[in-house]
């Protein structure tokens, strides 16, 4: 029987253990996911092979994943040889990988049904809690911890408190997901949510669209917390209705549910945002860097915070009949496969040919020094992205911004709200 | 056969030159990173909190089944495992501690390492160094045998037990139906 006055994590949490589920205390958790990247994946399969040569490695097969996404293909010897420890193991074993063709891990785990609301899911990704757009926990964790998830089907973890963060207002055109996500960390810091769920609340969450859902529960690592749930609407769960590899349940807080803090957000005058280097809390207004005439040299659309497709067609709309800058780059990447085929199915890439733009294969690129490069010493750069601290992308500095913000950069050629295009 | 939940040992204090509680010594301090190349754990002890002011000379004065007694965020900082190998090594037994930094924590449990949290720790002022202190796992019962008082911190959690028990964490999924 489910206690009364359960927050969202809580009842998933529940619903996945034995153990007594509330704040502070260690429980065993199934994990109905294990999952590892081409980044650590290559640990991963040492510490199995070390610890469980001689036996059966794996709980369950169907439920674990690899998934190349960082460096994707592999451009240096380190990542080549890696992926390729991977590859091994996992035809010798008989897992599922998702090889480089496949885009982001994360993103390929919720299109192909792995994660579904009210589940629970592990890998080496540090933004794995991206699972909390469709009301799943999902969490990063280090190689050795993945390893012994793969070989147990549980781990163990120390139940968080839930805070609330209530939305008032509604995002409106040219502000979208992005501009409200980084209006809560410029709220919260980067520490505002350290060791803590969150829940968001809001007509302006019930109304995110499924992109938009990913795009903020993406960056709840950079607000510190553990996790961040947008309570999945009938749009989320139609979505998984064809492509679950298992039964669902959503999860929704009780009312009399207990949080530790709430802490209300009023978006009614928001406007495009932007996070200066090299913090992702250091959040100001696109209008207010204007007057500093900074030059763009590259603008990278993309990522797991925005590499949907309907984060492409902001780019693709604003582009029509028109050419990006100069003097700029621009670098398209769509999260996965699924997003490019979209995109060549409704002629997206002649718009952003036409555009001058430059289009790349799916994966994790401008976070990582994957398939688009890195920046150079003094090097500029717009991005949809989630982290811009020092020495992430390279030499250069990191502005993190929507994709409007970042497809006006690429017209213009310098940092400019697109209000004002 | 399964391990004794209750531990014996000497206490260690880490307090500073005036007896205060040191917060937040971080895994520089405990292992300091000009040492991560050591993979060896039998090598590790000598350096253990060799950057802590007034604790330099901790690895002579460790005796196996020592029990720690620590402040508040205790481990912050980097995920390196020698932080908390390096107790190993010198056969402490267990941690106390009013807090711990969350990769510290989450390390110290993987290597079944008895790490208890008792909030009131900075007020213990019956725990002075080299008391002969007992310490049940399972129920967080603090004896200091010496001054024959009793203390109570938050006992372990099952998970901890049971990785305890086993050794490691790897150690514990191999005896898994």
């Amino acid at each position: 029987m489910t206690p009364l006055g359960q927050t969202v994590i809580e009842k998933i949490f529940s619903a996945h253990s034995k153990d007594e589920v509330k704040p502070g205390n260690i429980i065993w958790l199934d994990l109905d996911v294990r999952s590892a990247r081409d980044f650590a994946g290559a640990n991963v399969v040492g510490n199995l092979k070390k610890h469980y040569g001689d036996q059966e490695k794996f709980e369950d097969k169907e439920k674990t994943v690899f998934t190349f996404d960082c460096v994707v293909p592999a451009n240096n010897l380190g990542y080549a040889e890696n992926q390729q420890i991977i590859r091994f193991f996992a035809r010798e074993e008989g897992i599922r990988l998702f090889d480089s063709e496949w885009g982001i891990g994360s993103h390929v785990l919720i299109e192909e049904g792995y994660s579904v609301p009210g589940s629970t899911v592990v890998g080496t990704d540090s933004h794995l809690n991206i699972m909390g757009s469709v009301g799943s926990f999902g969490q990063g964790m280090g190689d050795q911890d993945i390893a012994f998830g793969m070989k147990a089907g549980k781990t163990w973890f120390e139940v968080p408190p839930t805070m609330k963060v209530i939305i008032e207002g509604e995002i409106k055109a040219p502000c979208s997901a992005k501009d409200l996500t980084l209006a809560i960390i410029k709220k919260l810091t980067l520490k505002g949510a350290l060791g803590r769920a969150i829940e968001f609340e809001g007509k302006a969450i019930d109304k995110l669209s499924f992109a938009g859902r990913i795009t903020l529960a993406s960056m709840v690592t950079e607000m510190g917390g553990i996790v961040g749930f947008i309570p999945p609407n009938q749009e989320i769960i139609d979505y998984f209705k064809t492509r679950a590899r298992s039964k669902f349940t959503p999860y929704y807080a009780d009312e009399d549910a207990k949080y530790v803090e709430e802490v209300v957000i009023d978006i009614n005058d928001l406007k495009p945002l932007i996070a200066v280097p090299f913090k992702p809390d250091d959040v100001v207004e696109v209008e207010s860097l204007e007057k500093d005439n900074i030059h763009v040299d590259s603008a990278f659309l993309g990522s797991c915070t925005n590499g949907r497709y309907e984060d492409m067609k902001i780019a693709v709309d604003m582009l029509k009949g028109k050419q990006v800058a100069e003097h700029t780059v621009m670098k398209i990447v769509p999260a996965t496969r699924t997003v490019l085929g979209d995109m060549i199915k409704n002629g997206d890439l002649q718009t952003l040919f036409d555009a001058r733009a430059l289009v790349s294969n799916p994966g994790c690129a401008g976070c990582a020094s994957g398939q688009i490069g890195m920046t150079g010493k003094g090097e500029v750069q717009v991005s949809t992205g989630n982290r811009n601290f020092k020495g992430k992308q390279g030499a250069g500095l990191t502005y993190l911004c929507s994709p409007a913000t970042v497809t006006a950069a690429a017209l213009i050629g310098k940092i400019v709200s697109p209000e004002n295009l | 056969m399964k391990k004794s939940v209750i531990l014996k040992g000497r206490a260690l204090v880490i307090r500073n030159k005036k007896s205060e509680p040191i917060d937040d010594i971080d895994t520089d301090m405990i292992f300091h990173n000009k040492y991560l190349h050591i993979t060896d754990i039998n090598e590790m002890g000598q350096y253990a909190f060799d950057n802590l002011d007034e604790w330099k000379d901790f690895a002579k004065k460790a005796k196996k089944g020592d029990i720690l007694v620590l402040g508040a965020n205790f481990g912050s900082g980097s995920s390196r495992q020698q932080a908390v190998d390096c107790f190993s090594a010198l056969g402490v037994q267990a941690l106390i501690a009013k807090s711990y930094g969350a990769i510290y924590k989450r390390n110290a449990i993987n290597a079944g390492m008895p790490i208890l949290e008792a909030d009131v720790i900075d007020e213990i002022k019956f725990i002075e160094n080299e008391d002969e202190i007992e310490v049940n796992l399972e129920t967080g019962l603090i004896k200091n045998l010496t001054k024959n008082k009793e203390y109570k911190a938050k006992g372990m959690s099952n998970v901890q037990i049971d990785i305890y028990h086993s050794g490691n964490l790897f150690e514990y999924a191999k005896n898994l139906k």
